[in-house]
C-alpha cells in the first residue's frame, strides 16, 4: 500500500511495514533477543533517508512547510558522516569560512554527498555572510 | 521626609521581594518589556516575489536575522491577505473560539516580527492566557524535569530520573558540572527514566559536538541547546548565524534527535546589544527565525533572564506574550518556569499561573525533581520540596500541569530499582562500582550530600571510555538484560526503535508508556470553546485528585479508644442549689467523639471544668444536651437546668460558652470560639469563671490568645466534627444527667 502522509502517521504504529533500519531490518526484528544475540548493530539504529523524507511529507501535509524543509535536509544528511556534518556546521559559523570555502562545501554537498537542498542552503548562507561581513576576515565581500 | 522611619515600611523592606531590584524602563538599553518607543513600525514591501523592505528597513539594510526571516519566514500569499487586516482584527481572532487555531496559525505566516509583536501586545493578561490555551500545539499539556546533582552520582541521577518518569514527566533533562561526565550522566538518566516509565525522552545539555555524539550512540533522544537571539551582534557573539543553527537542527534530526530551539526576552539586553528595542519585539524576531529554520518547537518565555524581565513594568505579561507568540507560530512551547523568577514565593507563583492555567506543551522547561541544592542548572524555580504544592495547585484549579501524585512506597521502590539497574550497568561495563551504600542513600536520602563520595577521576575515565569505545544504548540494553532488568532493557531498546521510525521529530511529540507517539500531528489541540479540547476529567482527574496526604473524611471524625468516657444516668431535672453550675455537653461528647479538635481527651476536659468550679466554691453538675449541637443552645439549655442559672456549654470539638438562663440563647456571658487554642488550664479557668458568675462575684474574662491561621488549619476538622455532633442530636430529646467515672 502506498504511503499516505495524511493518515500513515505515526509510521512506527501505522505503517511499520514501511519502516526499516539502514541495513534493512524491520522494527519487529529489533527484538531484545536479537540484541542480546548480537544480531543488531548499534549503528543500524537510526532513521533512513527514506523514513526522514516520509516524516518531511507528514510535516508538509500538516501545513508545516519549514519543518518539512528541515526534515528534507535531515534526510540528505542521514548518510553524510558525522565528522563531515560537524565540519560543515563549523564552516557555517561566523567568520569561519571564506566565500570560496563555503562554495566548495556547497559543491561537495551537491555532487559528492547527494545533498542538493543542503548545498543550496549553504550557498544562501554564504551570500548572507558575505553581505553582513560574517565571512572569514581575510576575505570579506566588498560592501 | 522625616528622619523617623515607619516600622511597617522597615518591616516590608525585610521581605524576600526586596532582595531583588525593580527598575523603571530604559529603552536605550533594551530594558523595556514590550511596545518599546524604538521598536520599528510594522511594514512589508514585496516586489516580484521577494521582500524588499520589512519593519522599517530596506533589504540592503537587512541584518542576518532579517535576511533569514525575509527569505524563509514569510508566506507572501498570506502576507498579501494579512495586509488587508487591522491589527485588532487579527488580535480578536486569537481569542475568538469560532476562529480555529489552524486559521490563525495560517495568518501568522504572513506577518513580520514587528507586526507579530504588535498584535500580541493588544491582548491583556487573561486574553493572553486564553490565546495560549487555544494555540497550544499538542492536545494535552505535559512537563519536563531537571535531574542533576552536585556529586554527579549515577545512582542518584538514575533514582531521580526514575521518580521523574514515575511522576509523569514526559522529558528528563540533565547537564554536567564537569563536561567529561556527560556520557555517564546520559546513561544514568536513560536507565533511570526507563525504569520509572517507558517512553520518557532524555537529553544531556552539553556542547553541541558532544551532544550529537551522545545521540548517535543512542544515549539521548532530544536537545534544546540551540539558542537564538534577536539582534545580529548577540547572535554572532553566540558564535552562530541563523543558517548555522538551522543546519545544526537538520544535523540533529538526521541522527534522530528531537530538537527544540531556545530563546527568550532579556538575553539581548543582558549581552549588551538590544539595539534599543523591546524584549517582546526581539523575541518575535527570534521566533520568526526559529520557525523559518524549521524547528518543531522552542523553549521560551525569558528562560534564564526571567529575573531581568521581571524587574520591568509588564514583565510577567511580556513573558506570557512570548509564549503566546511561539504557540501562534505553531511551535511546540516549553514555557520556562525553570530559572528562579523571584525571591518572593507569592510573585513567583503568580507568574507561573500564566502558563499553568492555560497549559503549555511543557509547563516548565525543567521542574527540579530533586532539592534545589542539587540543581546544577542554576535553577530550581520549583523543586522537590515544592512537589506537594504543585500537586495541590493542580487539584485546586482542576488543571493538568503534568505531574502525578505517587505514594511514598512506590517512589522508594522505583528509586531503588533504578539505582540497582544503573549499578548493574556500571558493573557490566566495567565502570567504577556503584556501592550498596550509594544505592541505599539514592533510594532514601534527601540530597547528594547524603551519598558517599565517588572516585571522580575513575568516573571521568569511564566516561571517556563511553565515547572512545562507542559504548551504545545497545550495550546498556545487554547489561540490563544480563542482570535481570528485562523490562528496563526492553524500554531502553524501545527508545532505539523510536529513533528508527523518527515519529518524534514531528511537532510537540511525547511518547506514551506503550510507545505511542503523541504529537501535534496525531493528537492536535482542537480547542474551540467550552466542552472541547483537553479537559481534566475522568480517570486522569481522579488520579490528580488522589494525593497521598488526602484523608477520608470518615476517618477524621471517627473515635479512637475504647468505651465511652461518661455514662448517662437519668433524665436531667432543674436543680435547686443556688451555688450550682451545670456543665452541659453536646450529643457526641465522650461518646461518638472522644477528644477536642486539638486532641484533648474529653474526660480530662470535663475534669478540668469540674475542678475549676470546685476551686471557685461552687457545685458542678454534668448534663448532656441531646436535642442540639449548637454551642449556644447546649449552654442555654444547661443554664435553664442550673440552680444558679449559670452553665458552661461544651461542644465535642472543644468550643465552649458560659451562659445564663435569663439571656437570649445566642447571647452569652463569655464565648470561647477558638477551641484549638484551649488547654486544660483554659477549661479550668472557664469553670472558675462560671462559678464566680453563679456566686455573684466580680469576674474578669478568661484570657484567650489569637491564632489567625487556626481557621485555615482546622476548618475541615471543625466541619467534620460538627457534622458528627449534629448527627448524634435527636430533636426533642430530653437532657440526661452524666456521671464521670
Amino acid at each position: 500500500m502506498a504511503f499516505d502522509p495524511a493518515s500513515d502517521y505515526p509510521l512506527g504504529a501505522r505503517r511499520p511495514d514501511l519502516v526499516r533500519t539502514p541495513s534493512g531490518l524491520a522494527l519487529d526484528e529489533l527484538s531484545l533477543d536479537a540484541v542480546v544475540d548480537g544480531l543488531v548493530d548499534a549503528h543500524d539504529l537510526r532513521a533512513t533517508p527514506e523514513t526522514l523524507r516520509r516524516q518531511s511529507a507528514v510535516a508538509l501535509t500538516a501545513g508545516r512547510t519549514r519543518l518539512a524543509d528541515n526534515l528534507a535536509r535531515a534526510a540528505e544528511l542521514a548518510t553524510v558522516p558525522s565528522e563531515t556534518i560537524l565540519e560543515i556546521y563549523t564552516a557555517l559559523r561566523p567568520h569561519r569560512s571564506t566565500a570560496a570555502e563555503l562554495e566548495a562545501w556547497a559543491a561537495r554537498l551537491e555532487t559528492e554527498l547527494g545533498a542538493p537542498r543542503c548545498a543550496e542552503f549553504v550557498r544562501e548562507a554564504a551570500a548572507a555572510c558575505a553581505a553582513r561581513g560574517l565571512l572569514r576576515v581575510d576575505e570579506r565581500a566588498p560592501v | 521626609m522625616s528622619a523617623r522611619r515607619s516600622e511597617r515600611f522597615v518591616s516590608r523592606e525585610g521581605r524576600a521581594l526586596r532582595r531583588e531590584l525593580l527598575i523603571s524602563p530604559h529603552p536605550r538599553l533594551g530594558l523595556v518589556a514590550m511596545d518599546g518607543p524604538n521598536d520599528p513600525e510594522p511594514s512589508l514591501e514585496v516586489v516580484d516575489g521577494s521582500v524588499v523592505a520589512m519593519d522599517g528597513k530596506r533589504a540592503t539594510e537587512f541584518d542576518v536575522i532579517d535576511r533569514f526571516v525575509a527569505r524563509y519566514g514569510i508566506d507572501l500569499d498570506v502576507a498579501a491577505e494579512a495586509a488587508g487586516l487591522a491589527d485588532d482584527d487579527i488580535a480578536r481572532r486569537l481569542v475568538d473560539v469560532d476562529v480555529p487555531r489552524a486559521e490563525v496559525v495560517r495568518l501568522s505566516r504572513g506577518l513580520t516580527p514587528a507586526r507579530l509583536a504588535r498584535v500580541v501586545s493588544l491582548l491583556d493578561p487573561v486574553e493572553l492566557m486564553f490565546a495560549l490555551k487555544k494555540l497550544r500545539a499538542r492536545r494535552a499539556p505535559a512537563n519536563q524535569a531537571h535531574v542533576t546533582n552536585l556529586k554527579e552520582n549515577p545512582a542518584l541521577l538514575a533514582a531521580d530520573a526514575a521518580e521523574a518518569a514515575l511522576r509523569g514527566f514526559a522529558e528528563v533533562e540533565t547537564t554536567v558540572g564537569v563536561s567529561r561526565y556527560a556520557p555517564l550522566n546520559a546513561i544514568a538518566i536513560l536507565v533511570g527514566s526507563q525504569t520509572g516509565r517507558p517512553g520518557v525522552m532524555t537529553q544531556c545539555a552539553v556542547e553541541e559536538r558532544r551532544n550529537l555524539q551522545l545521540a548517535i550512540q543512542g544515549l539521548v533522544t532530544y536537545a534544546e541547546t540551540l539558542s537564538v537571539y534577536g539582534t545580529e551582534p548577540v547572535f554572532v557573539d553566540g558564535d552562530d548565524t541563523p543558517w548555522s543553527k538551522a543546519f545544526l537542527a537538520s544535523a540533529y534530526a538526521s541522527r534522530g534527535v528531537k530538537v527544540r530551539f531556545t530563546s527568550g526576552g532579556g538575553s539581548e539586553a543582558l549581552m549588551g546589544h538590544a539595539q534599543g528595542c523591546s524584549m517582546l519585539y526581539l523575541e518575535a524576531r527570534c521566533l520568526a527565525a526559529i520557525r523559518a529554520a524549521g524547528s518543531q518547537g522552542v523553549q521560551n518565555g525569558s528562560i534564564s533572564c526571567v529575573a531581568l524581565v521581571l524587574s520591568l513594568p509588564g514583565g510577567v505579561r511580556e513573558i506570557l506574550a512570548e509564549n503566546v507568540l511561539a504557540a501562534w507560530l505553531d511551535l511546540e512551547v516549553a514555557s520556562g518556569n525553570d530559572a528562579i523568577a523571584s525571591h518572593s514565593e507569592i510573585r513567583k507563583t503568580a507568574k507561573l499561573m500564566g502558563q499553568f492555567l492555560p497549559g503549555t506543551d511543557f509547563v516548565t522547561s525543567g521542574y527540579s525533581v530533586m532539592p534545589r541544592e542539587d540543581n546544577t542548572f542554576g535553577g530550581g524555580n520549583y523543586d522537590g520540596d515544592d512537589l506537594e504544592e504543585w500537586l495541590t495547585l493542580q487539584r485546586d484549579w482542576q488543571v493538568d500541569a503534568g505531574i502525578e501524585p505517587v505514594a511514598e512506597d512506590e517512589v522508594v521502590r522505583v528509586r531503588e530499582r533504578a539505582a540497582r539497574a544503573v549499578q548493574a550497568v556500571f558493573a557490566g561495563l566495567g565502570f567504577p562500582p556503584v556501592t550498596e551504600a550509594e544505592v541505599e542513600a539514592a533510594t532514601y536520602g534527601y540530597a547528594s550530600r547524603d551519598l558517599p563520595d565517588r572516585d571522580r577521576a575513575a568516573d571521568v575515565a569511564a566516561a571517556d571510555r563511553v565515547l572512545d569505545e562507542r559504548i551504545s544504548a545497545l550495550d546498556v540494553v545487554r547489561e540490563l538484560h544480563a542482570a535481570g532488568f528485562v523490562d528496563v532493557a526492553e524500554a531502553v531498546l524501545a527508545m532505539q526503535r523510536q529513533r528508527v521510525s523518527a515519529d518524534y521529530l514531528q511537532t510537540a511529540a511525547v511518547i506514551e508508556p506503550d510507545g505511542t507517539v503523541c504529537s501535534a500531528v496525531s493528537d492536535p489541540n482542537r480547542y474551540e470553546g467550552p466542552g472541547t479540547g483537553y479537559r481534566l476529567e475522568g480517570e486522569r482527574w481522579e488520579l490528580l485528585q488522589r494525593l497521598p496526604y488526602v484523608l477520608d473524611p470518615e476517618r477524621v471524625s471517627s473515635p479512637n479508644g475504647a468505651g465511652p468516657v461518661v455514662s448517662e444516668a437519668h433524665v436531667a431535672t432543674i436543680g435547686d442549689r443556688p451555688d450550682e453550675v451545670v456543665i452541659a455537653v453536646g450529643p457526641a461528647f465522650g461518646g461518638a467523639l472522644r477528644e477536642t479538635i486539638n486532641g484533648l481527651d474529653h474526660a480530662d476536659v470535663l475534669r478540668a471544668v469540674v475542678d475549676g468550679v470546685h476551686e471557685a466554691g461552687a457545685t458542678p453538675r454534668l448534663v448532656r444536651i441531646r436535642r442540639a449541637s449548637d454551642v449556644a443552645f447546649i449552654g442555654h439549655d444547661g443554664a435553664r437546668l442550673s440552680g444558679s442559672g449559670v452553665a458552661v456549654g461544651l461542644q465535642s470539638k472543644g468550643t465552649a460558652v458560659i451562659h445564663r438562663a435569663d439571656l437570649q440563647p445566642l447571647d452569652n456571658l463569655e464565648l470561647f470560639g477558638m477551641s484549638p487554642l484551649y488547654s486544660l488550664d483554659s477549661y479550668r479557668a472557664m469553670g472558675r469563671n462560671a462559678a464566680a458568675y453563679a456566686l455573684g462575684e466580680a469576674v474578669g474574662p478568661v484570657p484567650t490568645t489569637l491564632d489567625n491561621f487556626a481557621r485555615a488549619k482546622l476548618i475541615v476538622r471543625t466541619t467534620l466534627l460538627h457534622a458528627r455532633e449534629t448527627a448524634e442530636a435527636v430533636p426533642g430529646a430530653e437532657p440526661v444527667e452524666l456521671v464521670l467515672p
